[in-house]
């Protein structure tokens, strides 16, 4: 690098430079972003070869100029430091920055520029974008399923209602305050069930009953990952401490429904749970499809969940049992007020990351003939007014699978921080 | 002469094939202190431990207050419920302020009403002079001061025998004082306590009786002056000049 020392400036000349710099920078990123979004060459004069590398050569030739060593000036001191470091990092940036501009155009045109949104058929969707008139038709099957039209209504409301009561913790009373636990983990999944038993399935006071097999959908989706959710983790929990009893009895059946449900693909488990399951009913026993799928889904994630809590009940310290032993507590209190709220708050991450993955999950139920979010997109897909539009379909679920799951994962990263007390 | 609160018959305890305890004969009665040294690995520790039954004996017998240590939960937490323990490493509850560490054995295990709970533990973290930083967390504070907030924490349950796992030998020196003045404050009101230490200055000044315990057996039992004036065995002289 000896021979470039004419180009390394100092802080006499520094203004020039980074003028200099910042200009070619700016010319390389004009090039590619012209070439990108207008299709027109600057540089169509220069041979073919040369006129496709220039942009990178520019930007380089720039990135080295302004690479200047305790400039002063706090954002350029971070850029070269981070991204600027030599000549190699200079180019991978350049690269980097301009996939990112010759990317924009395409999925810009294909999901804004050139889509459709206008219509009511296949018909009105005549440009290279995305017809998101089929989302639009379609969109009141993917949020509710079969469920009738006429009917949607209770699933609104038992929805809305259910997530008012959620919010039941934010109230500042003492008085309300003391019941919170009772409330979260006993009372809440009853009201809920009650809810969705009586206002979506309907069957008394008054109400239509709708058969499960109508349920489906955003709604289902959400039905089944609640239920799940709620009962999953209770199950769990208990699995992790018989997994560490000292009855070898209970250890041994804890270590057996683990390493059973674990070992089996989800998809059979719900297979079985639809097909073989009632025949070993009582004929007269009717269970409902719906609910052994939550039944088969809880105890297929309660075995991954256990397995995380356990991890955290072997991260405490010793001393923690002996400490709580000490004091008089028996095995309940001492894991109750000691051992779990610790163990717990260690493991929110990696609850969060199975919780996550069971949402994800969900779309299998279809192999039982249960069609939420992802199942109707497939059914729609299918049908012959609507044939060739999966791909709108998938990045519509997609993105709806995203924001819940973000909103979970944000979530767990907020209670962390709320429980963390050690420093 | 009373009756002893603590009685240790014959007890033996093996971990596995490795025997660490031996033929342990050890009585205390109300109100004594007893200081409890040997080397590493000697047993002093396990000892102790087996006094609440952190650890199980297989042979002979152990009676506290009255009750024989045995298979029985019930008796056991009961037992614990009044035998106070504090550790080398404090072991408090990390997800729990200073004051929730010492009302959450009262609340929960002896019933006590929360308000009551709450003015014991003030009062007791009074004693050991750490009230203002009841609403901190244990992560908060220094190595001395939790220490003593473990001393209040098994003072709220109001225990007749109070037992010292080497209370000292996590501290930084300069805290080593604080904890050990709290200790001769608690002995000084007359409980009943039992101190595995190091610390020989603590020994002379509080302790009615000296154990010496070498590889799971109980060398040497005197009384304070006459440990450290002439001690009988050599192990025991050998100790005293590696230690004093």
């Amino acid at each position: 690098m000896n021979k470039l020392n004419f180009l390394r400036p100092n802080i006499e000349n520094l203004n020039t430079y980074l003028y200099v710099g910042i200009f070619l920078i700016s010319i390389a990123i004009l090039d590619v972003t012209l070439n990108s979004f207008f299709n027109t060459n600057i540089t169509s004069f220069l041979p073919n070869f040369i006129s496709f590398l220039l942009p990178l050569i520019i930007g380089t030739v720039g990135l080295h100029i302004i690479r200047i060593e305790f400039s002063g000036i706090k954002n350029l001191d971070l850029l070269n430091k981070n991204i600027n470091t030599n000549t190699f990092n200079a180019v991978l940036t350049l690269l980097i920055i301009f996939a990112v501009i010759k990317s924009i155009p395409p999925f810009l045109s294909w999901f804004i520029i050139d889509a459709t949104i206008s219509g009511d058929t296949k018909e009105a969707c005549t440009g290279t974008g995305a017809c998101w008139t089929y989302i639009k038709i379609w969109l009141n099957r993917f949020i509710y399923g079969m469920y009738p039209n006429e009917l949607q209504w209770r699933i609104n409301l038992s929805f809305i209602a259910l997530i008012g009561l959620a919010f039941v913790g934010l109230i500042p009373s003492e008085k309300i305050k003391k019941f919170l636990t009772l409330y979260y983990v006993v009372i809440y999944p009853i009201i809920a069930f009650v809810l969705i038993y009586y206002l979506i399935s309907g069957g008394a006071f008054g109400l239509e009953w709708v058969e499960t097999g109508a349920w489906g959908g955003l709604s289902l989706t959400f039905i089944v990952s609640f239920f799940c959710l709620i009962f999953c983790f209770p199950v769990g929990m208990f699995l992790a401490l018989g997994r560490r009893s000292d009855l070898p009895t209970v250890r041994y059946i804890s270590v057996g429904f683990i390493e059973f449900w674990r070992g089996v693909p989800l998809i059979t488990v719900l297979f079985m749970s639809s097909v073989m399951f009632p025949m070993f009913l009582p004929e007269d026993f009717f269970m409902d499809k719906l609910v052994r799928v939550i039944i088969a889904i809880s105890l297929f994630e309660a075995a991954y969940v256990a397995e995380v809590i356990r991890g955290g009940l072997q991260a405490l310290p010793r001393g923690q049992y002996d400490a709580a032993k000490s004091l008089g507590m028996g095995y309940w209190k001492m894991h109750i007020f000691v051992i779990l709220p610790q163990a717990l708050k260690l493991v929110i991450p990696g609850i969060a990351n199975t919780f996550l993955a069971l949402v994800k999950d969900t779309p299998l139920i279809f192999v039982v003939g249960l069609l939420e979010i992802v199942g109707m997109l497939n059914l729609a897909k299918t049908n012959p007014k609507w044939l060739g539009y999966a791909m709108e379909g998938y990045v519509f679920a997609a993105i709806i699978f995203w924001i819940i799951c973000y909103a979970m994962s944000k979530y767990s990263y907020n209670l962390e921080i709320k429980y963390k007390t050690d420093r | 002469m009373s009756d002893p609160i603590i009685k240790i018959e014959g007890m033996n305890k093996w971990f596995g094939d490795f025997q660490v305890l031996k033929d342990i004969h050890l009585e205390v009665e109300k109100n004594k202190k007893i200081v409890v040294c040997g080397p590493s690995g000697s047993g002093k520790s396990t000892l102790i431990r087996c006094i609440n039954r952190l650890e199980e004996h297989q042979k002979g017998t152990i009676i506290v207050d009255g009750t024989e240590l045995t298979e029985n939960t019930k008796n056991i937490e009961a037992i614990r419920a009044e035998v106070g323990m504090v550790f080398q490493q404090f072991n408090l509850f990390p997800h729990l302020s200073i004051l929730d560490n010492c009302t959450l054995a009262p609340i929960w295990v002896k019933k006590m009403p929360k308000k009551e709970a709450e003015e014991l533990a003030m009062k007791q973290l009074e004693q050991v002079q750490i009230s203002d930083q009841a609403q901190k967390f244990p992560g908060q504070l220094s190595g001395g001061q939790q220490q003593r907030c473990a001393i209040a924490r098994a003072l709220c349950m109001e225990p007749k025998i109070m037992l010292f796992d080497e209370p000292t030998s996590a501290l930084d020196p300069e805290m080593i004082k604080e904890v050990l003045d709290a200790m001769v404050n608690l002995a000084k009101a007359g409980m009943t306590m039992i101190v595995v230490t190091h610390e020989m200055g603590f020994a002379k000044e509080v302790a009615d009786e000296v154990i010496f315990m070498d590889e799971g057996m109980i060398v040497e039992k005197a009384d304070t002056k006459e440990f450290f004036a002439n001690p009988k065995s050599d192990r025991t002289k050998l100790f005293l000049s590696q230690i004093l």
